[in-house]
């Protein structure tokens, strides 16, 4: 592209706005103008230079602050939407027709609405997906817009500056003074004891203060940009694992998600607080009943040896014991289990007791393991029970035929044949809790004597290739943020005339107050001229109001 | 003395220290008669003093109730509440002694009063923690992001006295409208304080059982006339007032009993003030902003929200996610709480953006300053009690 040469003779690249060196302006426009658009330092920005071509206009959208400012307050309305009911995630439904009725039977009509739109799943839906994306888009875009062109052209300026670059900017005033050179001297002095950074050149100043503080928002979307990055990544298989382990007391399970590590329950405890942990919790306790204390899974992990079996637990290494609670996660090789939701007392093993009917004579007792069923069960007398079929959670018959609602141990009932020394061939009983059923009339009785119970525990499995990578987004965030909050860019320009004239010119970012306060302190040290503000009208003027402090 | 009586006591102590404070403040500005007196009056100095004084005390309370109860005091509603009250005066300390301002004291001690007494409401009993806050998270993230919500909402009084200064009152207009509107709101929460501080001197309690959303039975106490009764209520105690309509399962009847109630008080209050001034309040307050510096002002506004911005970022984000990260396995869940303070920060990014690139200085920031805290609230308030999800503290 053709370049635009100064009057100073300097080149600067197409577009540009004012001469990066000098300052001069280089459009009809800025020559125009009282005071220049100092944002970028009027340099060639792309988007505010090529608009022909669909790219251009695609370029320019994204670039656009307006435009970066409404995605960013669409995210925030459609996420305010979502919060109104209830997200699908807190939603105890497992179907989707248990999903509508929830949100029909407790908002009414516009819990109906709200589940139709697909505002109950809003953070998934796909248009609340496309927003995140142009918002990344935006921030990418409008940052490579500005922070080359900026870099450029607050590396090329010169010290002297053209007297029409000063005029126009924002903060402005000339005038004559006994000595100039005194002045500025003395200028010089007084900036550098307030830190600026100040460099001379034939009869001008430049004192600059925390350029740094320009790159702040870059380095802000750079941090933002990396943390949407990670988030993307997680939907890459391997990234990231999710899982739910249900795992009961005494058992040892393989872990889902992660092969070759196994865990053992050693028992599930649950405390609440009690008056002795401290005197001052006694009026909330009676308040509200009680309160949680702990929770806790004791465990075993164990890691499949060498030459195992893959999925089975006979050949496993101890690798270590721990107790996970809520906040403190169990954690090896990449993954953690956390300590999350737990069930008690579910039915572990019922034991039955064998009665002759006529005498009423005990025979003995025997015990079902309710996840793993035996085949048959021998008593001391030589009776054999064959357990012919089980139903774990048994909800009635149904054509006839016993049903179990679920494989959970929650209402067991079982088919027995009792095979006794006074009755070889056998007679079927069907026993339940508080309830038995014969075919025909049995000599024999199997009744229900008492049941073992254990806790379960529910764990979650979690790994997060991503978690350091967007920890690094967020660190990354916060040091540009701080980088371009905490500091401002401050300049000032003064310069020697003709006839001890002297021009003095300011310019800063952000916080215009702090600027000017500087300014009065080398005015008033070293003589300068008075300024203005074109931007604030009765700001200064107030201080001096006399309507304002009589009353 | 035990530990949490003298805790109790040193907030009461900088409740008053804050109230005397003010009225040095109200001096300062009345009484300066030029820019050098106005930012150097002995009122004003005498008012500072007094405000770091209460902020001391106050920090007092914090770590004898903190010393007392084994963790940092800002587990439940009353806790949180008046730490952010805390961090208002702490923030307006480092602004006054930044930019030596008695107007901006005028205003921020009589709302970090208003959160002190509005947190004086709920229940202030020293409850252990639950497993799920059982981490040293809680403090860090927690006080961080109350820090972070009070630097935010100082911005929105300096917001305030540059409208108060620079809205015309005197002739009807949308600006005067939403103006009015906002110190009305203030006079409903001393409303809510109010009615509520009455009917606890006057011991009133009523007795009901419910069936609550689950279709389950329950019980509830009501320290206010029940003017709303919970889903198929039955009244336990004798001989108190029937509730005027029976709720729905999803509406907490307590609740809005007691929003009515506040409504009712504060409404009379603000007619009645109307009635003895006659003019709008907010024509009331202007001419106590007359001699804040309109660009100071300004400025003062935005760069709390530069120093509250990334201080807010930490604590009600990153803190949030790494703990959520521990606690519940999954740094974000979109749970109401988490999903109101991304909205808080993306208002303050779009806030940010507006300033700095579009340029909206003057009463444009000013009404976005009073948004942002009207979202803080928000957070604090509704999304606790009404949108309860995991975080609920009441
Ligand atoms: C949630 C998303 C965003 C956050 C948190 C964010 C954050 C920030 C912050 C903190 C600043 C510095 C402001 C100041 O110092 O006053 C900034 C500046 C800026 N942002 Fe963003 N931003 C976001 C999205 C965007 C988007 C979508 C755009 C697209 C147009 C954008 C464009 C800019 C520009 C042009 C600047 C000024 C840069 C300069 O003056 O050098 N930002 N951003």
């Amino acid at each position: 592209m053709e370049k635009i040469k100064c009057q100073c003779g300097h080149e600067n690249p197409f577009g540009t706005i004012l001469c990066e060196a000098c300052g001069r302006p280089q459009t009809e426009e800025a020559k125009k103008s009282k005071t220049v658009d100092m944002r970028y330092e009027g340099s060639a920005r792309r988007s505010q230079t090529y608009k022909r071509t669909i790219i251009d206009k695609i370029w320019n959208f994204f670039s656009s602050v307006k435009i970066g400012v409404s995605i960013i307050i669409a995210v925030l309305v459609t996420s305010a939407i979502g919060t109104i009911f209830p997200q699908k995630l807190y939603v105890p439904a497992n179907s989707e027709a248990e999903l509508a009725e929830y949100y029909e039977r407790l908002y009414g009509f516009f819990g109906v609405i709200y589940y139709k739109l697909g505002f109950h799943d809003m953070y998934n839906s796909w248009w609340f997906i496309t927003l995140i994306g142009m918002l990344g888009t935006s921030i990418l875009i409008a940052s490579v817009d500005r922070v080359i062109p900026l870099y450029k052209s607050l590396k090329q300026q010169r010290t002297k500056r053209h007297p029409s670059f000063l005029k126009r900017q924002r903060v402005y005033g000339e005038g004559s003074v006994v000595d100039a050179d005194d002045a500025l001297k003395k200028s010089e002095e007084k900036l550098k004891e307030l830190r600026y950074n100040v460099k001379v050149e034939d009869g001008a100043i430049l004192a600059e203060k925390n350029r740094f503080s320009r790159w702040g928002p870059y380095v802000n979307h750079t941090g933002l940009l990396i943390f949407l990055g990670a988030v993307l990544l997680r939907g890459i298989p391997g990234f990231y694992v999710d899982e739910t382990l249900w795992l009961r007391e005494g058992e040892t399970l393989e872990i889902p998600g992660a092969p070759g590590y196994f865990i053992e329950n050693h028992g599930f405890s649950m405390e609440t607080y009690s008056d002795e942990d401290n005197k001052v919790f006694e009026k909330a306790i009676e308040r509200s009943g009680f309160i949680e204390k702990n929770f806790q899974t004791d465990v075993s992990l164990y890691q499949k040896a060498e030459d195992g079996i893959p999925g089975q637990a006979d050949n496993i290494e101890h690798v270590k014991d721990y107790s996970i609670v809520v906040n403190k996660p169990l954690t090896f090789d990449g993954y953690s289990i956390f300590q999350m939701d737990y069930r008690t007392d579910e039915l572990k093993a019922m034991t039955f007791q064998l009665t002759e009917k006529a005498s009423g004579e005990s025979r003995g007792e025997f015990t079902v393991d309710l996840v793993n069923p035996e085949i048959a069960y021998e008593l001391s007398d030589g009776t054999v029970f064959e357990l012919k079929d089980y139903y774990p959670d048994y909800g009635g018959f149904e054509n006839g035929e016993p049903v179990s609602k679920s494989p959970l141990p929650n209402n067991p009932a079982f088919f027995f044949k009792m095979i006794t020394p006074e009755k070889p061939k056998g007679e079927i009983s069907f026993v339940a809790i508080r309830q038995t059923v014969e075919a025909e009339e049995n000599d024999f009785q199997v009744n229900f004597v008492s049941a073992d119970t254990r806790n379960i525990s529910g764990l979650t499995i979690r790994k997060d290739k991503t978690l350091y990578l967007l920890l690094l987004g967020g660190i990354i965030f916060m040091i540009g943020v701080i980088q371009g909050s905490y500091w401002n860019h401050r300049r000032i320009w003064i310069q020697k005339g003709e006839n001890n004239e002297v021009f003095i010119a300011s310019h800063t970012n952000k916080n215009w107050f702090s600027l000017k306060k500087e300014m009065n302190q080398v005015k008033e040290y070293a003589g300068l001229p008075g300024y203005e503000d074109r931007e604030d009208k009765d700001s200064f003027k107030e201080e001096e109001d006399s309507e304002v402090w009589n009353s | 003395m035990e530990l949490i009586d003298l805790s109790s006591n040193l907030l009461l102590v900088s409740f008053i220290a804050y109230m005397i404070a003010t009225i040095f403040f109200g001096g300062a500005v009345k009484g300066a008669k030029s820019q050098a007196t106005y930012n150097n009056s002995r009122a004003g100095m005498i008012g500072i003093i007094l405000t770091i004084i209460g902020f001391l005390t106050h920090v007092g309370y914090f770590i004898t109730r903190w010393m007392a109860s084994g963790h940092a005091p800002v587990s439940n509603m009353f806790e949180a509440v008046t730490a952010l009250g805390m961090m208002l005066v702490l923030a307006f300390i480092v602004l006054y002694i930044i930019y030596k301002t008695p107007s901006l004291g005028l205003f921020a001690l009589p709302i970090a009063i208003i959160i002190i007494g509005y947190a004086s409401m709920f229940p202030t009993d020293v409850a252990p923690l639950v497993p799920s806050l059982q981490s040293n998270w809680l403090a860090i993230h927690v006080i961080t992001t109350i820090l972070g919500e009070a630097i935010l909402a100082i911005s929105a009084v300096a917001g305030v006295i540059l409208l108060l200064k620079h809205v015309d009152v005197k002739t009807p207009s949308k600006e005067r409208f939403w103006l009015e509107v906002i110190v009305y709101t203030i006079v409903l929460c001393i409303g809510f304080i109010a009615i509520t501080s009455g009917f606890r001197i006057a011991g009133y309690e009523a007795k009901f059982t419910y069936v609550n959303k689950n279709e389950e039975l329950a019980g509830v106490v009501y320290n206010m006339p029940p003017l709303f009764g919970m889903n198929e209520y039955e009244a336990t105690t004798e001989g108190k007032m029937t509730p005027w309509a029976e709720m729905p399962a999803i509406v907490d009847a307590k609740k809005l009993t007691t929003t009515v109630w506040s409504f009712f008080t504060g409404t009379a209050l603000y007619l009645l003030l109307r009635l003895i001034f006659r003019r709008p309040l907010a024509a009331v307050l202007k001419p106590l902003t007359k001699k804040a510096n309109t660009q100071l002002m300004d400025e003062v506004g935005y760069r709390a929200v530069l120093i509250g911005f990334p201080v807010f970022t930490l604590g009600g984000l990153i803190f949030a996610m790494i703990w959520a990260h521990e606690a519940w396995s999954r740094f974000w869940g979109w749970d109401p709480k988490e999903v109101w303070a991304l909205i808080t920060w993306l208002f303050y990014a779009a806030f940010l953006h507006l300033r700095l690139s579009r340029g909206w200085e003057g009463k444009k920031s000013a009404w976005l300053m009073v948004i942002g805290f009207i979202l803080i609230m928000f957070n604090f308030i509704a999304v606790n009690m009404i949108l309860a999800g995991l975080h609920s503290y009441a």
